[in-house]
């Protein structure tokens, strides 16, 4: 027994609207075998999926391509104090 | 319009993506022992090292659960008391990162109830309790076409590609104040998830065990702030697109 797909079966047709709520689970890997096929199935065959899931990955960059926040000096200069008491209470 | 087109890209890229489902906390790195280690020996400037790494973070995390940025603050000064006060006793089986913003979770609810101002990520009543669609339904064709639920390409309601210079990052200034903004306007359990995953660059399993959420809870909260913010980031490149 395998658990590999058979990608030569055609699996009933995921809609674009269905689709569209299963990219978060095939990029994280939570789709089973089966459902991880009938997406690829997909979008193989579906122009404007395929620019769908390249928006979603173009997201993940683009978030990705935020700067960093920097602690707030003031904070930052209580929590060394902090340190420094804690330092010497030890 | 429903060209056939093989997407190897599509595929080969899922390898990366796949997480190993453990359930289990990762353990701390070589570089996060080097720092317990240089804390425990009282190094002021291993301390800075982590508020500098965490502390932005953890304010913003502990601000989705109280009422404001002081008492946030108070919250994060809490924790690293905590984090201090039990550093001796911490073991490296879990990550030192995972280890304090439980800590700060913990103590964020905790301090939030009492403000009666928060909800805990336990329960996390509207934000998972109905569906919402990642996609306008009405950018797809009715059930009885003869292409049901397929994207409207007839009336040119499918999507487009975020036309960019690939030399280039994908966004400019102005479009980076825009995706800000959709991750603000989120709610507060979504914009936390996404914040940490996709900004941040944690895994699911770091998110999952310092927010104690589960795994679906974290991929649906997951999946619902990237539709948004791509819906967000699809609204601008179209007003670009039309100037």
């Amino acid at each position: 027994m395998t658990t590999e797909p058979d990608t030569n079966v055609a699996y009933e047709e995921l809609s674009c609207q269905e689709l569209v709520e299963l990219v978060t689970e095939y990029f994280e890997g939570a789709l089973s075998a089966r459902d991880a096929a009938r997406f690829e199935q997909h979008v193989a065959a579906c122009e404007p999926c395929v620019i769908y899931v390249e928006q979603l990955r173009d997201t993940i960059t683009a978030l990705g391509e935020l700067p960093a926040e920097s602690i707030d000096p003031a904070a930052r200069d209580e929590l060394l104090n902090a340190f420094r008491d804690w330092k010497s209470s030890r | 319009m429903h060209r056939r087109r093989p997407h190897r890209s599509l595929v080969e890229h899922r390898a990366d993506q796949v997480h190993p489902p453990s359930e289990a906390p990762p353990p701390a790195s070589p570089d996060e022992r080097r720092l317990v280690e240089a804390l425990r020996a009282g190094d002021e400037r291993a301390f800075a090292e982590l508020i500098d790494r965490h502390g932005a973070s953890m304010t913003r995390l502990a601000m989705s659960f109280v009422p404001s940025r002081a008492v946030a603050e108070e919250v994060v000064q809490e924790t690293w008391l905590a984090v201090l006060q039990g550093i001796d006793r911490f073991e490296a089986r879990s990550s030192l990162k995972t280890w304090v913003f439980r800590i700060l979770v913990n103590r964020a609810k905790t301090r939030g109830v009492r403000e009666r101002r928060s909800v805990p990520f336990a329960s996390l009543g509207p934000e998972l309790d109905h569906d919402e669609p990642s996609v306008d339904p009405s950018r797809f064709l009715p059930a009885d076409h003869q292409f049901p639920h397929h994207w409207n390409v007839f009336d040119g309601l499918g999507p487009r590609r975020f036309e960019h210079d690939p030399e280039h990052r994908l966004l400019d200034g102005e479009a980076m104040e825009r995706l800000r903004d959709a991750i603000e306007t989120l709610p507060a359990r979504q914009r936390e998830v996404i914040r940490l995953r996709d900004v941040e660059g944690w895994d699911s399993a770091e998110v999952r065990n310092a927010l104690a959420i589960s795994e679906t809870n974290q991929r649906v909260l997951l999946h619902r702030a990237r539709s948004k913010v791509r819906a967000a980031l699809e609204e601008y490149f179209d007003e670009t697109r039309a100037a």
